[in-house]
């Protein structure tokens, strides 16, 4: 008598097992997929449980190699020239050690600091930190006081100085404005890589890792763990978004 | 109507009040000029860049916002410190702080780049920044030394100049900390981040200040063809020279501390041996301008009888004082940021080079316009208002008969 009921709840566990891993197999996916790119809706606000952060390794950054700014000229509808008025949201430094001649050629962008100085600075607070730690400028609010100019220890930010043509609608820019590499935060939010990254991995070098550095799983957190890395000043204690390899 | 508005003094001159309140309108209007065409056409126009970011025109107006609060000095010493011969001054020094500040925080403001949104730098404040604390200050600073003023005009509201006073004095001794610390606060560039600046700023403001009174009192008693006392000229140029040598030894204090930090000597060397334009304008313009010559020109013996030997110097103090304020604000940008100290830099964004600055003629027109704004009111306000200090002349002419 009992058997028949052992086989039946057997049975039944069978099939909500089944059912599970059935289940289980069909959503998983959307569900680790949502967790390991952390994308969101537009309506949902970034989290801090997201740093995002960015490793260099100089020592495979090629040499006159200017992809990573070819890239983000053109996605961020920037003109590509380089007279002393002329926006840069990244460049291509050349360093040389002058005890020992050794060289480097590396980019140098927004370092994205925990402790930004820019956004210290700001009187109306344009310049911000965003909860993921992209450090932006709310173009509605800046007066093009440039104090923020001043205090960036990295030199990562340029004044528009003209009017501007030819934007690219994603990326609002504007004349009278102090503006400086978002992060491709329009990129970002859309699961997507800097185009700077992007274009580094296209050509091979692959010196240039994206991602969460709050998340152990991602990249360029086992990078971190595994290589030593420096920030640049980091004598100024800013934590910075991004850290460099080979140096 | 130039003679119903001439006040308290012997002969109105209307010819020569209008000419120079035509001469002042005239700068304005050249500030207007400039700043509607860099409105328009963006900062472009400017010698200004993505290296030098603050150049000619702040220059002119972070040195007339420190004249400004120095200027009140005299008011103050009056005031809080209950001297005599400043009291008869104190009206004559809160309006000259006004005038000053309004001319100043225009040229500030019109060289913003986007000066239309004014309003939302007095809406939005981040107060982490010591520039919103900035705009407080100043906003307060009208509000409190306006309201100064009024105790001191108005027989009926006497008794309250002594504590509005008191407080205008604490409150321009924020005023200048706060202006100081926009450059003590840089915390990534070697010519700024320190401690020195604020009390440095409030020295400077003091020898500012007082040469900027003494210009405009020696030209209002010459249009009204009187004489200062000596003995009046005496105490106020031995003050303006005591406020000198401290300013000086304040910078001497601040290099020195400078030259003693490794991480500072590149720094130092560019400022005070191979800076080129920077080097000249400090030692030429900063040190032997606006204090060698100007304490020699004080403590010489003829000094104390001679309004032109003051008034000399105070104009030397002046132009050492832009000429310091170019060599900081300029200078210290000039100067490359280091991002890899012990290494040597290049890029396409200027990176490990002294930084090039032609100013251009539109920043000069907008720095000269906070001066003609300054020189307007001023000029406006000691016609139709009882400025001229009030000692008691007929005895000191007396004395000299």
């Amino acid at each position: 008598m009992n058997k028949p009921v052992d086989s039946k709840v057997d049975g039944r566990r069978g099939f909500l097992k089944a059912g599970a891993v059935v289940a289980g197999a069909a959503v998983a996916p959307g569900v680790l997929l949502y967790g390991v790119a952390h994308s969101r809706p537009p309506e949902e606000a970034a989290s801090s449980d997201v740093r995002w952060g960015m490793l260099i390794d100089s020592a495979k950054c090629g040499d006159g190699c200017n992809d990573c700014v070819t890239a983000c000229n053109e996605e961020n509808g920037l003109s590509g020239a380089n007279g002393p008025q002329d926006t840069q949201y990244i460049r291509k430094l050349d360093i040389k050690d002058l005890r020992n001649g050794r060289v480097h050629s590396l980019p140098m962008l927004c370092q994205h600091c925990e402790n930004p100085p820019c956004v210290d600075v700001c009187p109306t607070g344009a310049s911000m930190k965003r909860a993921d730690g992209i450090v932006l400028v709310d173009r509605h609010i800046c007066i093009g006081c440039r104090y923020c100019m001043m205090a960036c220890p990295y030199k990562a930010r340029s004044f528009v100085h003209e009017t501007i043509t030819d934007q690219n609608p994603e990326v609002p820019r504007g004349k009278g404005c102090v503006e400086s590499c978002t992060f491709c935060v329009q990129r970002v939010d859309r699961d997507e890589n800097p185009a700077c990254v992007d274009a580094c991995n296209a050509n091979g070098h692959q010196a240039m890792v994206f991602g969460d550095m709050n998340d152990p799983e991602s990249a360029i957190s086992k990078a971190l763990k595994s290589h030593a890395s420096t920030e640049v000043r980091a004598d100024l204690g800013l934590n910075t978004g991004v850290r460099y390899q080979g140096i | 109507m130039a003679n119903e508005s001439c006040l308290n003094q012997e002969s109105c001159k209307p010819a020569q009040f209008w000419g120079l309140l035509g001469l002042g309108g005239l700068i304005i209007l050249g500030a207007l000029f400039a700043f509607f065409t860099l409105e328009h056409h963006g900062h472009v126009l400017t010698g200004m860049n993505n290296q030098i970011v603050w150049g000619l025109p702040h220059v002119f107006a972070v040195f007339m916002i420190v004249a400004a609060s120095g200027v009140l000095n005299v008011a103050s010493i009056g005031s809080v410190f209950g001297k005599k011969l400043y009291k008869a001054r104190a009206p004559l020094s809160g309006m000259l702080a006004l005038a000053m500040l309004a001319g100043g925080l225009a040229v500030l403001v019109l060289d913003l780049g986007r000066p239309d949104r004014l309003v939302v730098a007095m809406t939005y404040y981040n107060f982490k920044s010591i520039f919103a604390w900035n705009m407080i200050f100043y906003n307060g600073f009208f509000a409190i030394v306006g309201l100064y003023l009024i105790t001191m005009m108005d027989r009926k509201l006497k008794d309250f100049s002594k504590p509005v006073g008191l407080i205008a004095f604490l409150w321009r001794i924020g005023l200048t900390t706060a202006t100081g610390s926009i450059f003590g606060f840089l915390v990534a560039r070697v010519g700024y981040n320190s401690a020195l600046m604020a009390p440095m700023f409030i020295v400077m403001s003091f020898a500012y200040g007082l040469a900027v009174f003494l210009l405009v009192q020696s030209s209002m008693y010459k249009w009204n063809a009187m004489k200062l006392d000596d003995r009046i000229l005496t105490r106020m140029k031995n003050l303006l020279g005591i406020f000198i040598a401290a300013a000086l030894y304040f910078n001497v204090v601040f290099h020195l501390t400078n030259m003693y930090f490794a991480k500072q000597w590149a720094f130092e060397r560019f400022i005070l041996l191979d800076g080129g334009i920077y080097t000249m304008i400090f030692w030429v313009g900063q040190i032997v301008v606006g204090c060698i010559l100007p304490l020699i020109l004080l403590f010489s013996p003829g000094a104390r009888h001679s309004i032109g030997t003051v008034m000399l110097a105070s104009l030397m103090v002046i132009l050492g004082g832009m000429a310091q304020m170019y060599v900081t604000i300029v200078g210290g940008q000039a100067f490359p940021l280091v991002l890899f100290p012990g290494y040597q830099e290049s890029s396409s964004f200027y990176d490990g080079v002294i930084h090039a600055y032609s100013p251009s003629i539109w920043e000069l027109l907008l720095g000269m316009g906070g001066v003609g704004i300054a020189f307007f009111l001023t000029v406006a306000a000691v016609r139709a208002f009882k400025f001229l200090p009030q000692d008691d002349f007929k005895s000191i002419e007396a004395e000299d008969a």
